[in-house]
């Protein structure tokens, strides 16, 4: 005999169907790549013969030529990667805490400025960074490196929304002011103080940034730079199976990796408030 | 007490706030952000809707308006927006459907993560993969064409759609490989709305005599609406402005954003590139009266959330 409900929430039955249903219905399109990559030559009279062939050709030196816009192009991601989680958090975190503790009254305009991005479609954004990245090109030199700097735009949103819900959390004044009037230094108010604090809402910034970065395709593509997705699409031509071997795994670890900083952030902000409560 | 030294404290450094000297360094922390979103982002933001008002010598023009009249444009504008509607309104609602099913499971529990992580990945990280997903699945040779065929239930669903594959006709093909990030945003955004709704409104309810049926008519769909709306405007935005799934399945055009593409690489017509910047300032226009909807629902679907 199950208590009597109140309000909104389903019945066990009901929650189970429902999750079954949609999972089975996403995990379908997983199931059938892997199934493709499975695939080796053509079905003989209507039987499909199955096998790790594919696989083993990503590691078989003699397709190297082949593969190598490929592994330049996740090479080239995960670079932008790095350079624009750096863009991230030397530009925009010191700004978000400046705001935060000195310019409060900006923090609507902060917010308007970071969102711009979602609101202005990426292939709008990219006929206007064609001819920026002619003075680009200038400076810089031809490389796919530079795309952080278009990319790290286009991350804006993701990588505000995270940190800014965590600084409202704290109250950066009264703890900076604390920290000061103890007689910290500002530069360890920032070090040892806010940005321990800010941890949690850090960490999902760089993480939604790193996918963001590894899943753009539009301003490589328009920019004529090779990237991970760019290269996905043009060795599909050539080799459809290593293409989809690499969205797979690409799928698959970028899910796993969210699934892993999504446990260990939580244990991790359960036992510091646990911490907090029992020194108050 | 505590309060009271905080406020002290406050006011000693507010008042020792040292003039103006202070200030302006502190002023000069926020230049370089603003010079980067000026550089990256207002800058290419201007350019790419100016370059529709001048020609390719650079005069100032209205004749790349020319681009809105043509038919082609106008069907491409057409798909875009029934394509961006017809998964905006089918994601929003199995997303909601999803996001009830998840109440009442615990926040921070395994189940919700790994449905969070899930449709992070399949909202923000598909598109060109999603493409390859789907070619897998029901491409002409994909798992479920074949199945279909091989057991003779339907020979032309998937296959000989109009004498082609219906993966790759300008929307209705389009329709289930968007819907695999429609629904996954729809959960991100719609689910802090309905976990808002609180357990005491239910116990209300109840100690006032109400079914179920009557908390869900007269408290939950009432305090949801708003905040349903807004989400799916989100999702048309995001199916409208998005670019990547479809350039990997179709490249002959039939959206506003592979004809920016088409235009901008044309070098059969002179000046066509500019015609770029008018279909970009069409597209700016319907996100600008979207996102306007948007902010005007959120306002009123954050009411209930504090």
């Amino acid at each position: 005999m199950s208590a009597q409900r109140f309000g909104a929430e389903p019945s066990k039955t009901a929650r189970n169907v429902i999750l079954i249903v949609v999972g089975v219905l996403f995990l379908i399109p997983i199931a059938a790549m892997v199934q493709f990559t499975l695939r080796v030559g053509q079905p003989v009279k209507g039987v499909q013969g199955y096998g790790v062939q594919h696989y083993l050709d990503v590691f078989n030196p003699a397709n190297e030529s082949t593969y190598d816009p490929l592994f330049q192009g996740v090479q080239n991601s995960l670079v932008i990667a790095v350079l624009t989680v750096l863009i991230i958090l030397v530009l925009l975190l010191p700004t978000m805490i400046l705001i935060e503790l000195k310019f409060p009254q900006f923090r609507k305009v902060l917010e308007f400025v970071c969102l711009i991005p979602i609101t202005i479609p990426t292939v709008v954004l990219v006929v206007g960074f064609i001819p920026a990245y002619q003075v680009v090109a200038q400076i810089f030199g031809s490389t796919p490196y530079t795309l952080a700097f278009a990319i790290g735009i286009i991350c804006l949103p993701y990588a505000f929304r995270p940190i800014a819900t965590n600084l409202a959390a704290i109250d950066v004044t009264i703890m900076s002011e604390a920290a000061r009037s103890l007689g910290a230094s500002w530069a360890s108010v920032l070090w040892r103080v806010i940005l321990p604090n800010l941890r949690r809402g850090i960490l999902s910034a760089i993480l939604l940034t790193v996918a963001v970065v590894l899943g753009e395709y539009t301003i490589a593509a328009f920019l004529s730079q090779t990237t991970f997705q760019t290269s996905l699409l043009l060795i599909q031509q050539t080799d459809p199976y290593v293409g989809v071997i690499f969205a797979v795994f690409a799928l698959v670890f970028v899910f796993v990796l969210l699934v892993i900083i999504g446990r260990v952030g939580n244990i991790r902000g359960r036992r510091s408030t646990r911490r907090k409560s029992r020194v108050s | 007490m505590t309060a009271a030294v905080t406020t002290a404290s406050a006011t000693t450094t507010r008042g020792a706030g040292k003039t103006s000297r202070r200030r302006s360094a502190v002023w000069l922390g926020l230049t370089p952000f603003a010079i980067y979103v000026i550089l990256f982002l207002a800058i290419p933001a201007v350019l790419a809707v100016g370059s529709g008002f001048f020609d390719s010598t650079g005069t100032f023009t209205f004749a790349n308006f020319s681009a809105v009249t043509d038919p082609s444009f106008q069907a491409d504008f057409l798909n875009t927006i029934v394509l961006s509607a017809v998964t905006a309104v089918i994601g929003a609602i199995v997303g909601a459907v999803i996001c009830f099913a998840l109440l009442g499971t615990k926040p921070d529990g395994f189940l919700r993560t790994v449905i969070d992580s899930a449709s992070s990945v399949l909202a923000q990280f598909g598109g060109v993969m999603l493409a390859f997903a789907f070619i897998a699945t029901i491409g002409a040779q994909g798992v479920i064409t074949q199945l279909l065929v091989q057991w003779g239930l339907v020979k032309n669903v998937f296959n000989n759609f109009e004498g082609g594959t219906l993966l790759y006709q300008p929307w209705q093909g389009l329709v289930i490989p968007y819907l695999y990030f429609q629904i996954p945003l729809m959960v991100i955004v719609f689910m802090p709305a309905i976990a808002g709704l609180k357990a005491t409104w239910g116990e209300a309810n109840a100690t006032l005599g109400g079914t179920r049926f009557t908390y869900w008519t007269r408290i939950a769909f009432p305090i949801l609406t708003p905040a349903f709306f807004g989400s799916l405007i989100l999702l048309f935005a995001n199916s409208f402005s998005s670019y990547a799934t479809a350039a990997a399945l179709i490249s002959q055009g039939g959206l506003t954003s592979l004809d920016i593409k088409t235009a901008l690489v044309s070098e059969t017509v002179v000046g066509k590139a500019n015609q770029a910047g008018i279909l970009a300032l069409a597209m700016v226009v319907v996100m600008i009266i979207v996102m306007v909807a948007y902010s005007a629902l959120e306002r009123r679907a954050s009411r209930w959330r504090r």
